[in-house]
């Protein structure tokens, strides 16, 4: 289990960086949900069930759904 | 010089958490309160779902404010595409159909699970927001598989009413009955059971209704208005 957590910080990490480097706002977009399903399965591992299915859904599904609508009414790439 | 400034802001700010949270004995012993909702919590509320018996019952009032930020949330969105005008949907090109196929699976139930999820709030994980939120994300699914449909706005805002009010109506009905707002004046019946736990499961329904209708009415604004 602390193996598995370790993997999933660091890949978290690394997502979390990707997103604010990323010019292309749309794989900005994609790394910012990793860190959200990340984010989940460890709330899931730290028997925080209900905050998982919530960080999943709302974090991971919707608003990665909400943010690309938005980069295509607008901009896709950070000047 | 603007980075300087930033890296030594982050500095102050991680040297002012690492302090605060220094202090705090993590896992080690609870806090009054934790200790009171653990010991009696399913006795004093009838939901197994400790996190349920303090969202929707110790702390029911942060909840509704929390429903009600949503809702603004939800206003605002609209707001912004209000002013739009009405938009001009050409042909658009059609979902492959492993997605249209897929979506007539699932659709159903991710329908069914969010139902289930905030029916089941006060026995297992999960409740009106989650609930809402997969339901949500069902309709989704269906704006990527059928992308000439739109929802039925009206339908969405009487659901979106109903729920708020429902859950406004038994605050005030506990006011009536028990003396404080949003008090659990019903039976708590027997923990376990699907209707137990009195007022909760009611909330529950009204917020996972509520929370569906708002968010899903947040991506039709996003999507249909293109």
């Amino acid at each position: 289990m602390t193996v598995l957590a370790t993997i999933l910080v660091a890949v978290m990490i690394a997502a979390a960086v990707a997103t604010s480097v990323f010019k292309d706002l749309m794989n900005a977009v994609i790394a910012c949900a990793a860190v959200s399903l990340i984010a989940s399965a460890l709330f899931y591992l730290l028997d925080a069930p209900d905050v998982a299915m919530a960080e999943a859904a709302i974090g991971a599904g919707l608003s990665t759904a909400i943010f690309a609508l938005a980069i295509r009414k607008t901009e896709r790439y950070e000047a | 010089m603007r980075k300087a400034a930033a890296v030594l802001l982050l500095a102050v700010l991680a040297t002012g958490l690492a302090l605060a949270l220094a202090a705090i004995p993590f896992g080690r012993d609870k806090i009054v309160v934790a200790n009171h909702y653990i010991r009696n919590g399913v006795r004093e509320t009838g939901a197994t779902n400790l996190v349920t018996s303090v969202v929707l019952d110790y702390r029911a009032l942060d909840t509704l404010g929390e429903v009600t930020i949503l809702f603004v949330a939800a206003v605002g969105v609209g707001v912004i595409f209000f002013a739009e005008r009405p938009p001009q949907r050409g042909p658009r090109q059609a979902a492959s159909a492993i997605v249209v196929t897929g979506s007539r699976v699932l659709f159903p139930l991710i329908l069914l699970f969010g139902v289930y999820v905030f029916l089941h709030g006060h026995l297992t994980p999960g409740g009106g927001f989650q609930g809402g939120a997969v339901i949500a994300s069902g309709v989704l699914l269906l704006y990527l598989a059928r992308r000439e449909q739109t929802l039925h706005r009206e339908a969405l805002g009487v659901a979106e009413s109903l729920g708020g009010l429902l859950f406004v109506g038994i605050g005030l009905l506990g006011l009536a009955i028990s003396g404080t707002f949003l008090s659990n004046f019903l039976a708590k019946g027997q923990p376990n059971l699907l209707l137990s736990a009195g007022v909760i499961p009611i909330i529950y329904t009204a917020v996972g209704v509520k929370v569906g209708a708002e968010l899903a009415r947040i991506i039709g604004d996003l999507v249909e208005r293109e």
